[in-house]
């Protein structure tokens, strides 16, 4: 198993080196328009939040996996874990605040040794909607998670799981060897309790994300198609997938520059972007909160280390639903994958 | 911009394709708007359409389209194994279109000779 850029001193465990290289290159050469000038041509002079709806809560970095395109640098080496204390404080804004959706993800945050009590205490306090952003592998790595399709379903959480392909040449390029076997292993326990069959009420949905440098294809028509091929050959159902971009961060950043690949995949996004994709771009309805309560505009604003609006308040225990809604969402070159073609989001397209 | 004299193709002029409009824009604007049509998904899925695509671009051996319809077939899904399996299609029909000449070789050997 390979070892995170954080366990290899890789340069690009350095969050500031990412930004650094987001900023330069192709972009301060001017051979590409930023990011805040293309959102401005297409009428938004800065991005601003629409109603908060997602509260996406990252318990922690460590992962079972090591894929090769993560954008945390997630991995088995990495200790960064939230505390039950500032799942206390997440739970205390949403609690006193109208959000619908508590939106679990990590690492594996199932790995997190609060995780259970959390969704426990999620589900206690009434929250609409609790999501686990699962990667399916955890559920077989240890008989102690074995039960974990039982726990998901006695809690009404939905759960969201990756998985890149339908078969295992490409799944397991991706994630690592026998990722795909251990994943459809994992499925079928899922579906053995009920989740993604039809009339259960139990929802299981996929995410797919492409194993290279290049965009998804169309949402409904890659659903079809695995929904097809994991059916026929697996016994395998799920309700919906979401299609995701690949974000030019951390591990995926590395292959593209290591595989030369990177100006062309900017050029790529930059050529894909679609003004009608920037008004459902998932930081206007989503706050994202690290593993020692620090607020950010997303998941990936978080792994770079670029900061939410310094004008309000940034950690979960000062939590203000009103002055977070006056915030600029902050943005860099990354963005662009949010709003290439039909969009992306951890909600799938969203134009 | 790359001279001739060192290269007949640029993997930059793929995306100046969309340039043969600035002189003669009617009949450019007639074209791209068929092409893409031509690739949206019909009783063929999208994804057979740019199998199709790949193999032909195999056929004519024109590296620009095996850039574009190589990188459109992983955007729609096509396995590596399906891609390949669309070459050797076009390769078939190539190594096909030699051979069944030679009944025509044949022919004319049988009539020409005692």
């Amino acid at each position: 198993m390979i070892k995170s850029l954080h366990a290899r001193h890789h340069q690009l465990a350095d969050q500031q080196r990412q930004r650094e290289i987001l900023e330069n290159g192709i972009f301060r050469e001017g051979r590409l328009p930023k990011f805040h000038r293309k959102i401005a041509e297409a009428g938004h002079d800065s991005l601003t939040p629409g109603d908060l709806e997602i509260f996406q809560v990252n318990v922690g970095y460590m992962c079972n996996q090591v894929c090769k395109h993560c954008h945390v640098d997630a991995g088995p080496d990495r200790q960064e874990i939230m505390s039950r204390e500032t799942m206390e404080l997440c739970l205390n804004a949403l609690a006193k605040n109208k959000i619908r959706t508590l939106d679990i993800t990590g690492g594996a945050p199932e790995m997190n040794p609060h995780f259970r009590w959390f969704v426990e205490e999620a589900h206690r306090i009434g929250v609409s909607e609790i999501i686990v952003r699962s990667n399916l592998t955890i559920i077989v790595a240890n008989p102690r998670y074995h039960d974990l399709p039982a726990f998901f379903k006695k809690h009404g959480v939905r759960v969201c799981s990756s998985l890149p392909f339908y078969n295992a040449g490409k799944t397991d390029r991706q994630r690592g060897e026998g990722v795909f076997a251990d994943s459809i292993r994992a499925l079928n326990m899922l579906n053995d309790v009920g989740y993604g069959r039809p009339g259960s009420g139990l929802v299981l949905d996929l995410v797919y994300n492409p194993v290279g440098a290049f965009l998804p294809g169309d949402q409904k028509q890659l659903e079809r198609d695995f929904k097809l091929e994991l059916k026929s050959h697996f016994g395998i159902d799920f309700n919906n997938l979401f299609t995701i971009t690949n974000i030019p961060i951390s591990r995926f950043l590395d292959f593209l520059l290591e595989s030369g690949n990177y100006d062309d995949y900017m050029e790529k996004l930059v050529n894909a972007f679609n003004p009608a994709a920037v008004p459902g771009v998932m930081c206007r309805n989503t706050i994202s909160i690290d593993w020692l309560g620090n607020l950010y505009d997303c998941d990936f604003n978080q792994m770079l280390g670029l900061g939410i609006d310094a004008r309000v308040k940034g950690h979960v225990r000062d939590f203000d639903f009103a002055e977070l809604k006056s915030r600029k969402i902050a943005v860099s070159q990354h963005c662009f994958a949010c709003t290439a073609g039909a969009g992306s989001s951890c909600q799938g397209a969203t134009a | 911009m790359i001279s001739m004299e060192h290269h007949y193709y640029a993997p930059e002029d793929l995306k100046k394709f969309g340039a043969i409009a600035e002189w003669e824009g009617n009949l450019a604007k007639k074209f791209f708007d068929w092409y893409g049509d031509v690739f949206k998904g019909g009783d063929l899925t999208a994804r057979e359409k740019s199998l199709i695509a790949l193999a032909v671009a195999h056929t004519v051996q024109c590296p620009y389209c095996i850039d574009a319809y190589t990188q459109d077939s992983l955007e729609k899904g096509a396995t590596e194994k399906a891609m390949m399996e669309a070459i050797h299609v076009a390769a078939a029909i190539r190594g096909g279109a030699s051979l069944v000449h030679g009944v025509m070789m044949m022919n004319k050997a049988k009539k020409l000779s005692m």
